[in-house]
């Protein structure tokens, strides 16, 4: 079973050494226990570029779909037997990336 | 068989087996929603056929089995439309596991419908559903929210512990104790919401929902034994319960643990009660800290010990509360101490301290009825009344409004 555990934002700055430190120990247990499938940091919203393609020709938009206070900063994507597994391990990154964090299921 | 028989048998079956049922369903198909369906179908059956053909020998085996039919028709129509990889599961149709044999179905049953990644008005109204077998019509007018909304709600309930994979066990020995406590926290809300219900709209008390937290909390108890906070809240539930019938009045006021008749409270309760706080200070005495249900309860064996008011041994009382507020430093906790003080030390004392909440508990009604109370009791009519008119407009319970009410009108 695969989780989606979103990095939740309220402003834009990057990882602290401290923050990349910790999150680099905290990828090396994901993958030595064999719950790593990927993770990556994404650069500030304000980079975002909005597509729409649905009616022929494509339309570019700049900025994010959305506007809000808080925004996804990274994410990682785990291997986990059910919830609790991942519930867990969501705890232990955010305290390692020192932000708040969301996990939802793949289908 | 007469009728009546069938039907008293249904109704007990209902109470001892529903749980059950559903638990050992949910353990063979992995789905809630199917065994919540087709435990309902079950029952549904009992309810035509055992008034005619008379009850079952094991009413319990009766209905699993039948369920369990019901759960294979069901997986098997749903089988020929779509999803073939279901069929394999059904391809070990074993026979269901005899009744008795899988008491601790019904704890893993527990701690999924209370899962903390739930709402906590979520992991409520589920218990209701799965364990207590409430149905949703029930539970909607409990919590005064129409059928439509608690029907969703414990839909999407049922769609996240399937989508998001939350487990059907018992926690690890390691997360126990947190996760018993939040099916505690789930039980005590629904007790709350019996004896002293938060609306307008209701009777004041409700004995189906206080009666219905502490089966589910005995059922608790009977699988966790040695867990002292589940003792203590099925003692303080008790002591709480037997006063039921002295708490309003027969005009339907609010009768105040003063001024209660104690003839009328139940002896068996009681009893049943202070055994339990038995149990728990020969454990604390060992050396167990008491959690705040059993301090709770302690607090509640004070009162229920005293058969007049002045009888109170009120330095005990504030002694537990004491103990209570170094592990619940709630303002709540605070109030009710600073009530108990008054008696002690008495209501000058005890105002200074509840005055102190003020920046916390403005908005809860105990609060202004407590202030007015002891502002009353130093002669203050004026400050007194004001406090009584802002408990007023707080409060929610018809029984507590007329009280507050006959209050304030004596200080005219």
């Amino acid at each position: 079973m695969q989780y989606l555990v979103s990095v939740i934002d309220d402003d834009a700055g990057l990882a602290t050494p401290d923050e990349q430190a910790a999150i680099d120990v905290f990828n090396d247990r994901l993958e030595a226990e064999g719950h790593w499938v990927f993770a990556g940091g994404l650069a500030s919203p304000s980079t975002a570029t909005v597509i729409d393609n649905r009616g022929g020709e494509a339309m570019f938009t700049d900025g994010p779909f959305v506007e809000s206070k808080e925004h996804l900063a990274g994410f990682w994507v785990i291997e986990a037997a059910d919830l609790d597994v991942a519930l867990k391990l969501a705890a232990e990154g955010s305290k390692a990336c020192n932000r708040k964090v969301e996990v939802r299921p793949f289908l | 068989m007469s009728e009546v028989d069938a039907g008293e048998a249904i109704t007990q079956a209902h109470h001892e087996e529903w749980a059950r049922v559903v638990a050992s369903l949910t353990r063979r198909f992995g789905d809630l929603d199917i065994a919540e369906e087709a435990a309902a179908e079950a029952f549904a059956i009992a309810v035509e056929r055992w008034p005619a053909d008379g009850v079952p020998p094991s009413p319990g085996a009766w209905l699993t089995t039948t369920a369990n039919r019901k759960a294979i028709d069901r997986i098997r129509r749903e089988n020929k439309r779509d999803d073939k990889q279901k069929e394999a599961q059904l391809l070990y149709d074993d026979p269901p596991e005899p009744v008795g044999a899988i008491g601790d179905e019904r704890l893993r049953l527990i701690f999924t419908c209370c899962h903390p990644a739930l709402a906590m008005q979520t992991r409520v109204a589920l218990t209701l559903r799965m364990v207590a077998g409430l149905t949703v019509p029930e539970i909607a007018r409990a919590f005064l929210v129409p059928e439509t909304t608690m029907g969703r709600r414990i839909t999407r309930a049922k769609e996240k512990i399937k989508a998001a994979r939350i487990p059907y066990r018992v926690p690890s020995a390691e997360d126990l104790p947190a996760r018993v406590s939040g099916v505690l926290a789930v039980l005590f809300l629904v007790f709350n919401e019996g004896y002293l219900a938060t609306g307008p709209d209701t009777e004041p008390l409700r004995p189906g929902l206080t009666a219905e937290a502490i089966r589910l909390t005995r059922l608790i108890r009977a699988l966790l034994p040695q867990d002292g906070e589940v003792a203590g809240l099925l003692a303080l539930m008790l002591l709480i319960e037997a006063r039921a019938t002295a708490r309003v009045s027969a005009s339907g006021e609010l009768v105040t643990l003063g001024e209660q008749d104690r003839g009328t409270w139940d002896t068996a309760l009681i009893a049943e009660g202070h055994r339990l706080v038995r149990e728990r200070l020969a454990a604390a005495a060992a050396g167990v800290a008491p959690g705040r249900y059993q301090i709770l309860a302690a607090i509640n064996a004070v009162h229920t010990s005293a058969r007049d008011v002045r009888d109170t041994d009120w330095s005990q009382v504030v002694a537990l509360y004491d103990q209570l507020v170094r592990i619940d430093p709630s303002p709540i906790i605070a109030l009710n101490r600073a009530v108990a003080v008054a008696e002690l030390d008495g209501p000058q004392v005890a105002l200074a301290a509840v005055d102190r909440l003020e920046d916390k508990l403005a908005g809860y009604h105990p609060y202004h009825a407590a202030r007015a109370d002891l502002l009353r009791r130093l002669g203050r009519s004026q400050k007194s009344r004001a406090a009584n008119d802002k408990a007023i407009e707080l409060a929610g319970n018809t029984a507590e409004t007329a009280y507050l009410t006959r209050r304030r009108d004596q200080l005219r």
